[in-house]
């Protein structure tokens, strides 16, 4: 990789060379295995843990000079989070930035896929809280990591099993546990059940970054993943029927619920801001045409 | 364009950087030299040398003026900055033997080789608010120093002249009678992982375990060392040795490797824990030890880190301060303060999931009970 010194006294995208060298190692073999938790030495950087380290980390072992980034927090590019990733890397790297999901080479994201499709030349990187899908039913790494090993994933099929019987229905919101590649039982990150199908034989490199849990893992292109399910109790995405769009219409993404603050009243709004403008442009562009 | 919450991200961030520094400095008073706080704030600075994993007394105190005294904010960016360093190698092993002693002390026997060495403590000050320092001034400060350096120098204080003494260990004489259990040997062999280096995984090995403790926070430590001596646990610790001193670090000299080179001294505080016997190997009962190293002058974390190093090695995981994952997954500053603090990010579609499973989740209550 090209040395370049943007912020001076740093090394270009902040890591030293060894540890981004032992960061894409680990990603290799993350992707290798799919759906397989890394354990890798996680370094400490100028954002708290739990703030998206891990898939910083990524992203900055990743990253050239050429690349284009997009950095997203609950599908919006201009919510704090994401602008403070975004100057951390443009400052240390100085590459160019976009808001369009289609232009994007690497996407760093929290709590969302981004709704247009992506396609071969894309990495997504999502930041991971809870790498562990079977924490929900076991507290001790040592047991999670036996019980991968055996691929014994019997507990959780109970607890889900048990949600039913409790509330008739499997009370899991977001990070929807998922089976990859018929092996891992895998945590999507807290992405919303919206997204989980989007994760199956998909065109696009998903890797899995979680910094202060120190584990990478990945689900490469072309890969399985089904969200667990029984039959008679099929998985169900977010129920967004007779609501669209407040601003551009659509009824086919994901979205934020909004209450009004003078009448109270509720609206529906896109949570991928950059798709919703895009969408209203189209329009606009549209209705000038017509 | 539309309502969009928490909005402006880059012009937000920059004004409440901005307020940040408006509100350290809007009192007006002079502003405070980091020379001060490394002078003045020394357990402060100690404190986050230790936590931020880095022994640099500058960047420290540093930090400590950056953070306005947060002591764990201050290690986060003494541990972001460590990050940017290289690694260029490693130390030899360093025996606290030699440890230039400042202060030193044992509990279990009031007669030590050497003696017991109070050095500079406030364990037995009376913790009376002292509102004479409210009015300390260089007058007093020259005053204090003219009548102590010279008695200093005399040997009347305490030793606290040019040279300090160094020490046999307390351990080493119970050791010598065969009352102390005998150093593992696997344990000796074991190569040292780097944590900063080599992902913890567990069962983790001793020296692991010793770098988490080393690096933690304080209060994490103290919190669960705690719950042992209380009750949830059964080590009994009696404190063999406690010393602060300052240790010399050699290195091989990168050119010569035959010849070590001394690249410096950095001041440490080691705790030694003697605990409940156990039957060694040949079924002889032999107390048990604990053992307890960090950076700087941080009397409470080396015995914290005693305390948890013993009781983690008892083998059963009935108490949270025996449980090795429990302990080194949650004792570290940094990661904690992190997720902890991460609760303030937006979690808008996480939350409009649950709401959505919630809604259904009702809607199947309601019917259920409507067709009873």
């Amino acid at each position: 990789m090209r040395e370049k010194k943007v912020q001076s006294g740093y090394n270009f995208a902040f890591l030293d060379e060894q540890s981004k060298k032992e960061i894409r190692r680990r990603m290799l073999k993350a992707v290798a295995i799919p759906g397989y938790q890394v354990p890798f030495a996680s370094r400490e950087l100028p954002i708290a843990r739990g703030w998206g380290t891990g898939g910083l980390q990524l992203t900055m072992s990743l990253i050239g000079p050429e690349d284009i980034l997009k950095v997203i927090d609950q599908g919006s590019d201009d919510v704090v989070n994401a602008v403070n990733i975004r100057k951390l890397l443009v400052l240390t790297t100085g590459v160019r930035t976009t808001e369009d999901t289609r232009e994007a080479t690497l996407i760093q994201t929290r709590h969302r896929i981004p709704e247009e499709p992506l396609e071969d030349w894309q990495i997504l990187v999502f930041q991971v809280p809870y790498p562990e899908p079977l924490r929900r039913v076991e507290p001790s790494e040592v047991k999670t990591r036996e019980m991968h090993a055996e691929a014994d994933y019997s507990r959780l099929w109970v607890y889900l099993y048990e949600d039913i019987v409790r509330w008739g229905e499997i009370t899991i919101g977001a990070q929807y546990p998922v089976m990859v590649n018929g092996r891992y039982v895998m945590d999507p990150s807290p992405i919303p059940r919206w997204d989980v199908p989007r994760l199956n034989m998909a065109e696009t490199l998903y890797l899995f970054g979680a910094g202060r849990e120190k584990r990478i893992y990945a689900v490469p292109p072309h890969t399985r993943v089904e969200p667990l399910q029984f039959t008679d109790y099929p998985f169900r995405v977010e129920d967004f029927r007779c609501k669209q769009c407040a601003l551009c219409g659509s009824v086919d993404t994901y979205l934020d619920e909004i209450i009004d603050d003078t009448t109270g009243a509720r609206r529906y709004i896109c949570s991928d801001t950059a798709y919703c403008a895009k969408r209203r442009r189209l329009k606009e562009e549209a209705g000038e045409n017509a | 364009m539309g309502y969009v919450p928490i909005k402006g991200g880059k012009a937000a961030i920059e004004a409440a950087e901005e307020l940040v520094r408006y509100f350290r400095l809007r009192g007006g008073s002079a502003p405070l030299e980091v020379k001060q706080i490394q002078d003045q704030m020394r357990l402060a600075v100690d404190r986050v040398m230790g936590e931020g994993s880095l022994y640099a007394p500058f960047h420290a105190a540093l930090a400590l003026k950056q953070a306005e005294g947060d002591t764990i904010e201050a290690s986060f960016l003494l541990r972001a900055y460590r990050s940017t360093l290289p690694r260029i190698g490693y130390s030899l092993v360093a025996d606290t033997r030699e440890m230039a002693v400042i202060r030193r002390i044992s509990a279990a026997f009031k007669d030590i080789p050497g003696g017991q060495i109070l050095g500079p403590t406030r364990d037995y000050s009376l913790r009376l608010l002292d509102f004479q320092l409210a009015e300390e001034s260089l007058t007093h400060i020259r005053e204090f120093m003219g009548k102590f350096i010279p008695g200093a120098i005399r040997g009347e204080k305490g030793g606290m002249g040019d040279v300090l003494p160094s020490f046999p260990k307390v351990v080493d004489m119970l050791r010598a009678e065969g009352l102390l259990e005998t150093p593992n040997k696997t344990e000796e062999a074991e190569e040292i992982i780097d944590i900063t280096r080599q992902p913890l995984t567990f069962p983790a090995p001793r020296a692991a375990r010793m770098q988490v403790m080393a690096r933690g926070e304080t209060g994490g430590l103290m919190a669960l060392a705690y719950s042992s001596m209380r009750g949830y646990g059964n080590i009994h610790p009696t404190l063999g040795e406690l010393r602060v001193g300052y240790v010399p670090l050699r290195v091989h000299h990168r050119t010569r490797p035959d010849e070590v080179v001394t690249v410096g001294r950095v001041l440490v505080t080691e705790a030694e824990v003697i605990a409940r016997m156990d039957a060694g190997e040949d079924g002889i009962p032999r107390f048990t030890l604990g053992y307890g190293l960090c950076f700087g002058h941080n009397e409470i974390k080396a015995i914290s880190m005693a305390v948890l190093d013993r009781t983690m090695r008892t083998g059963s995981k009935e108490a949270p301060a025996e449980d090795e994952e429990f302990v080194l997954y949650h004792i570290d500053g940094i990661e904690a303060s992190g997720f902890t603090a991460h609760w303030k990010l937006p979690h808008y579609v996480t939350f409009q999931s649950v709401l959505d499973r919630l809604r259904r989740a009702q809607l199947v209550g309601r019917n259920e009970e409507g067709s009873q």
